[in-house]
């Protein structure tokens, strides 16, 4: 990123103050060789949000910011429905509610390698994943109506986990004022054999094991404990969330003339929050967030059924499930005032402080569980929302490591089975029906997820709790 | 004869089609679709599907085409390799041939999860060929 204009207000904080049609500042978070790397369409992207109508405060690009499609992902906004404040689709992503939910299993590293290699082959066959695949679930038109307002506590009502998972995922499962009617019947088509299953590209789930506490009061908080084994998995709201962005998109795109809305780019397309389309958006988004928690949760009960069969003394609990592709109504304190706000994280996760009143009660004296995902054979991280993220960026930060490298590049650089033979070297053991597939997510085509979270825990938008190394990767 | 080819975009990848005609370019674009989840050449074109669409912007129409595109790849779970596409006003009627996908065979890499308003285009160019492009978000 060419760095004239830019204003570096802190070592990690770098500010662009509002010019031509931008209504609020653009700040990122990053150091210098972090910002140097990112790509000069991040600055365009948040400069031209941050022209759009009602955005208050400032928006925000996180460290592992890149290139998105209207909002750069890594991005964070918030729009004010009282100052004519707007929802975009492509400030939430065709993913709605992708997100990282992890597990504690009580079982310990040494366990897990003595059956690594069937436990391995066990998720494989029973976590559906890559193109083509399908859940075991067939949803009646009921049934998925119910899905789309129930969330996580359907899935649990039908068996599929307990209710004291609940008390562990973002708004207790269950996400308020969803709209199934506003939810087209193609994406109803699309979702009707996805349920539990998990997708393709960055998605995956992991067994890995804490191979380092950087805070041990909350990592103890949060039961990790070191030398333990975790499970992770990484989706979202699959083919549903996939066709309602498809869907809202489009109708944005077509209306916003009619709203009055000067676009730099059709990609930015939106609709005022106090509008129909705005409202029916927002409605379809919750389903689709209710469709990823519901989708997270059966593949818990999936993954719980390979642990029973192999590792049976081990006990998996939630730590956390939080989502990082979303619009979402908060309180916030922006120029001087409490204000409800529509928060977009695009490729960004929530990270309330200590105290917060929405963070589960057992967890509320550490922050919420803030959960990043590395890339295939890396490292990922748990941190835990501070206080001082409020006022530097809403309460978000980073979500993953971000692509450094084109997925065609990657193709070039690897190959499949070379790659899943040097990570089994490394103890690694990656389970993919598609060798093609891995090469494009190669480790090394990512950025550094170390450097991403040291400047995230730096800059003080979340604190570092805990690293996690995987032992077993199943990908789409 | 028309082209495709992908263009770079940080994590999701671009798809460009060009041809003599606006229908090649859009059927050249659809090619190069395939091609970010498999080798076209892989997939044989044993069962044509109809695909439909209308929409009064020649650019969201190419979007609501590779739209309908995925919809139907993902619905169906099909690949397509052979596209015989019809263009009449803001109408739109194609022939997508394919098949069933066949994961040893095609190996898919990725799953396209629609086709975004970002760097897309519709245009005539200068030499009088037709150029259709956009990002997928994959």
């Amino acid at each position: 990123m060419d760095l004239q204009g830019l204003e570096r207000a802190s070592e990690f904080r770098w500010v662009i103050e509002p010019t031509s049609r931008m209504r609020v500042p653009a700040v990122l978070y990053a150091d210098e060789p972090l910002i140097r790397d990112m790509d000069d369409k991040v600055r365009e992207q948040i400069c031209n949000v941050a022209a759009l109508p009602g955005v208050v405060g400032a928006v925000y690009a996180m460290p592992d910011a890149h290139w998105g499609y209207g909002f750069p992902i890594g991005g964070v906004a918030a729009f004010d429905s009282e100052q004519g404040g707007v929802v975009s689709a492509g400030g939430v992503g065709f993913d709605i509610s992708c997100g990282v939910r992890t597990l504690l299993t009580g079982a310990t590293r040494e366990d897990v390698v003595a059956v690594q290699e069937t436990l391995a082959h066990e998720l494989a066959r029973a976590i559906p994943a890559g193109v083509g695949s399908t859940g075991r679930l067939r949803l009646s038109e009921e049934e998925m109506n119910a899905m789309l307002t129930g969330g996580a506590r359907w899935a649990v009502a039908r068996g599929y986990g307990s209710a004291t998972d609940l008390e562990h995922i973002e708004e207790r499962g269950c996400i308020e004022h969803a709209k199934p009617a506003a939810i087209s019947q193609r994406a109803r088509q699309r979702q009707r054999d996805e349920m539990g299953t998990l997708g393709s590209g960055n998605h995956y789930l992991e067994v890995q094991w804490v191979a380092e506490v950087f805070d041990e009061v909350i990592a103890a908080g949060f039961g990790l404990a070191l030398g333990h084994a975790v499970v992770s998995i990484h989706c979202g709201s699959r083919g549903l969330g996939h066709q309602i962005g498809t869907d809202y998109l489009r109708d944005m795109a077509l209306e916003a003339p009619s709203f009055g809305i000067h676009l730099p780019d059709r990609e930015l397309a939106c609709a005022p929050l106090r509008s129909d389309l705005g409202q029916r958006y927002l409605g379809a988004m919750r389903a689709a967030m209710n469709c990823a928690l519901a989708n997270r949760q059966i593949l818990t009960h999936l993954c719980r059924d390979s642990f029973r069969r192999f590792l049976p003394a081990a006990d998996l609990r939630l730590l956390y499930d939080v989502s990082h592709n979303i619009c979402k109504e908060e309180e916030h304190e922006v120029e001087g005032r409490r204000r409800r706000l529509h928060v977009h994280r695009k490729g960004a996760t929530r990270a309330f402080g200590p105290g917060h009143p929405d963070v589960p009660e057992s967890m509320r004296p550490f922050g919420q569980p803030v959960l990043i995902g590395g890339s295939m054979g890396t490292a990922s991280y748990v941190l835990a929302g501070c206080a001082s993220g409020e006022a530097l960026a809403l309460s978000s930060a980073c979500h993953g490591a971000g692509r450094s490298m084109s997925r065609h590049q990657a193709t070039r650089q690897w190959h499949g089975r070379q790659l899943v033979a040097e990570l089994e070297a490394r103890g690694i053991l990656i389970r993919s029906p598609s060798m093609r597939g891995v090469a494009e997510e190669a480790p090394g085509a990512y950025k550094s997820v170390e450097r991403v979270v040291d400047v995230a825990e730096r800059a003080g938008l979340a604190r570092k709790v805990a690293r996690l190394e995987p032992l077993i990767c199943i990908k789409g | 004869m028309g082209e495709w080819e992908h263009f770079a975009h940080g994590a999701d990848i671009g798809i460009r089609g060009r041809g003599r005609t606006l229908a090649e370019a859009f059927a050249q674009a659809a090619t190069a679709l395939t091609a970010v989840v498999t080798d076209p050449a892989l997939v044989r074109p044993a069962e044509a599907v109809r695909i439909e669409c209308r929409i009064a912007d020649p650019e969201l129409l190419f979007c609501e085409w590779l739209n309908s595109l995925v919809f139907t790849m993902a619905t169906r779970r099909m690949l397509f390799s052979r596209f015989d596409v019809r263009l009449s006003g803001d109408e739109l009627e194609a022939d997508a041939w394919g098949e069933t996908v066949d994961v040893p065979r095609h190996a898919p890499a990725v799953e396209v999860k629609g086709a975004t308003l970002t760097e897309l285009a519709v245009r005539q160019e200068p030499d009088g060929r037709w150029l259709a492009q956009c990002v997928l978000d994959v």
